[in-house]
């Protein structure tokens, strides 16, 4: 364990362990968002988030369409 | 009822600053693509350097990437970005004082660069021309930039954050540090204008292209990316196609653009891992950017009769089928083989320019039509204007790319060839200079058009504001009377 933290420690291999740590992050992001039925509607919800002050803007339209 | 809800949307948000930097925008556009239209026509008829210093190509170019990039594409980016953090959080933006300074800060800083280098001040480093004090003011403004827009974020009202904040933030974060990294110099003294690189040899150039490159990814991709994953939708009246697909393609892109920038640099004094490094990093990110192209077009899946009606969608469809063209092209050229007949030849310039005209500033052009209207409560002037400034700009950009690949593959063979009896060049480079005239001149030509494409944008857009000031007054005068009456 100690060889292997040393071994980790040492600056010649961190291009190695940064790409390590980025790979398995990444991977693990991937399975995040692409597991659980669940999350999966959770997360495409947000798409809507755009939308939730259309209401708002569209009333300040039609006082444009109304003045016409 | 219906004016006090306008009014509602005006005082919920900061509009004032939105409207200050969209403006802005359209001023250093149509002056950094004018600068660059004339030095392009100095690159096709050296005459009309005059010689005068001041306006010689090698002081206008700089001048013309520091306009377009940070004069109108940062403009069009803090404006974009101040307003969708405040329509996706439905919050205020924070600080008044502290948003009017990033746009003094900002405007400061894009013009008294595009001045001094017009005096042949500069620090000649890529992208970041910018001398010391200038360097000093960027990074004030854009602390301020990034705790406003922070602070926004913590006042939102949703629990989520929007996918394009997280674009737009990856942006300033990744700004600040190339910016601060970059340009790590010492003055000659305190009076002077004069600095000198931390870094030398290799190391420099390393710097430089780490900058560069990413400046590219974060700056002129990522932002915009944040740019079109809120004016896409909205404008096509339909949500993102995929969530999901929109944090892989934010993550993937953050991993990978930061490994890319040495691919600027091959066949170089830089060690050949690196080289090979920058280049299958470069290959891996074709992925992500076609995973986001594909995203925004199939936005409008089931809604494509509104390309026939709108040409706001039109800008936004084509920009993001040129960021899928030049996400191709850029891990091509970046392949060893490939950039051993590309780079020094204009194949380069003309890549550079589809991703900036086609990409950056159609995309920029799409999300101000649609965002100009609302900020000053109206309609667009005309939309016969935007169908033509469409046209023209499309035009005025495959006419530029063409020419730039015949010209820059055209150089990349004559300079590549020799006589393999006496292993001589086989042409001189006078001759190549030649061969060059023609692309130059049809390169000046597309951008004609597209300067006259931004020109129409700017009276376009005038003449909303002041209808929309005239509708205000209108609507002012018919109170009052109603107030008489009463």
């Amino acid at each position: 364990m100690s060889e292997l933290l040393r071994w980790i420690g040492q600056f010649e291999n961190s291009k190695i362990v940064a790409l390590l740590i980025f790979f398995v992050t990444f991977c693990a992001i991937i399975i995040y968002v692409f597991t659980g039925k669940r999350r999966k509607q959770r997360l495409e919800s947000y798409k809507y988030i755009p939308f939730e002050d259309d209401e708002k803007e569209s009333r300040t339209q039609r006082k444009v369409n109304d003045d016409e | 009822m219906a004016q006090s809800a306008a009014v509602d949307t005006q005082q919920q948000y900061n509009y004032a600053i939105i409207k200050k930097f969209s403006i802005m925008a359209l001023v250093w556009g149509v002056l950094g693509m004018a600068a660059g239209l004339y030095a392009a026509l100095e690159l096709a008829y050296p005459f009309l350097n005059f010689n005068i210093p001041e306006i010689t190509f090698g002081r206008l170019r700089p001048v013309h990437t520091t306009l377009v990039i940070f004069g109108f594409g940062g403009s069009a980016l803090f404006a974009t970005s101040y307003y969708v953090v405040q329509r996706t959080s439905q919050a205020r933006l924070y600080g008044d004082g502290l948003a009017n300074f990033t746009f003094w800060g900002w405007q400061l800083s894009v013009g008294l660069g595009a001045l001094s280098y017009m005096f042949g001040i500069t620090q000649s480093r890529e992208y970041a021309e910018f001398e010391w004090p200038i360097d000093i003011l960027i990074t004030l403004t854009w602390v301020a930039y990034f705790w406003v827009y922070v602070q926004t974020l913590r006042r939102r009202s949703q629990p989520h954050i929007y996918v394009a904040n997280w674009f737009y933030i990856s942006f300033i974060l990744a700004t600040a540090i190339l910016h601060i990294f970059n340009n790590l110099a010492i003055p000659v003294n305190l009076f002077s204008l004069k600095s000198y690189s931390l870094f030398s040899g290799v190391q420099d150039a390393m710097t430089q292209w780490w900058y560069g490159h990413n400046a590219v990814g974060f700056f002129l991709t990522a932002a915009f990316l944040g740019m079109m994953y809120y004016f896409v939708p909205k404008q096509a009246g339909r949500p993102v196609y995929s969530y999901r697909l929109s944090i892989i393609h934010f993550w993937a892109l953050a991993f990978l653009y930061m490994w890319v920038g040495a691919h600027h640099l091959h066949w170089t004094a830089l060690p050949d891992w690196t080289s090979t490094l920058a280049a299958t990093f470069s290959v891996m990110l074709l992925l992500p950017s076609w995973g986001g192209m594909i995203n925004g077009i199939m936005t409008l899946s089931g809604a494509w009769h509104k390309l026939r009606t709108d040409p706001i969608m039109l800008f936004m469809i084509t920009a993001l089928s040129f960021y899928g063209m030049s996400t191709f092209e850029g891990p091509l050229m970046s392949l060893k083989s490939v950039n051993a007949l590309s780079h020094y030849t204009d194949w380069t310039i003309g890549h550079v320019h589809s991703g900036a005209l086609g990409w950056v500033a159609l995309i920029s052009f799409g999300s101000l039509y649609h965002m100009v209207p609302r900020l000053y409560d109206t309609k667009l002037w005309s939309l016969r204007l935007v169908y033509a400034h469409f046209f023209l700009a499309t035009i005025g950009i495959v006419l530029y790319i063409t020419a730039m690949w015949v010209a820059g593959i055209g150089q990349g063979l004559l300079l590549r060839a020799f006589d393999d009896q006496f292993g001589t060049l086989a042409y001189t480079f006078i001759e190549t200079v030649t061969f060059l005239h023609k692309p130059y001149v049809v390169r000046a030509l597309g951008g004609a058009f597209f300067v006259s494409g931004i020109v129409l944008m700017a009276v376009n857009i005038a003449m909303t504001i002041r209808q929309a000031k005239v509708e205000q007054a209108a609507i002012e005068a018919k109170i009052a009377s109603k107030l008489a009456r009463a």
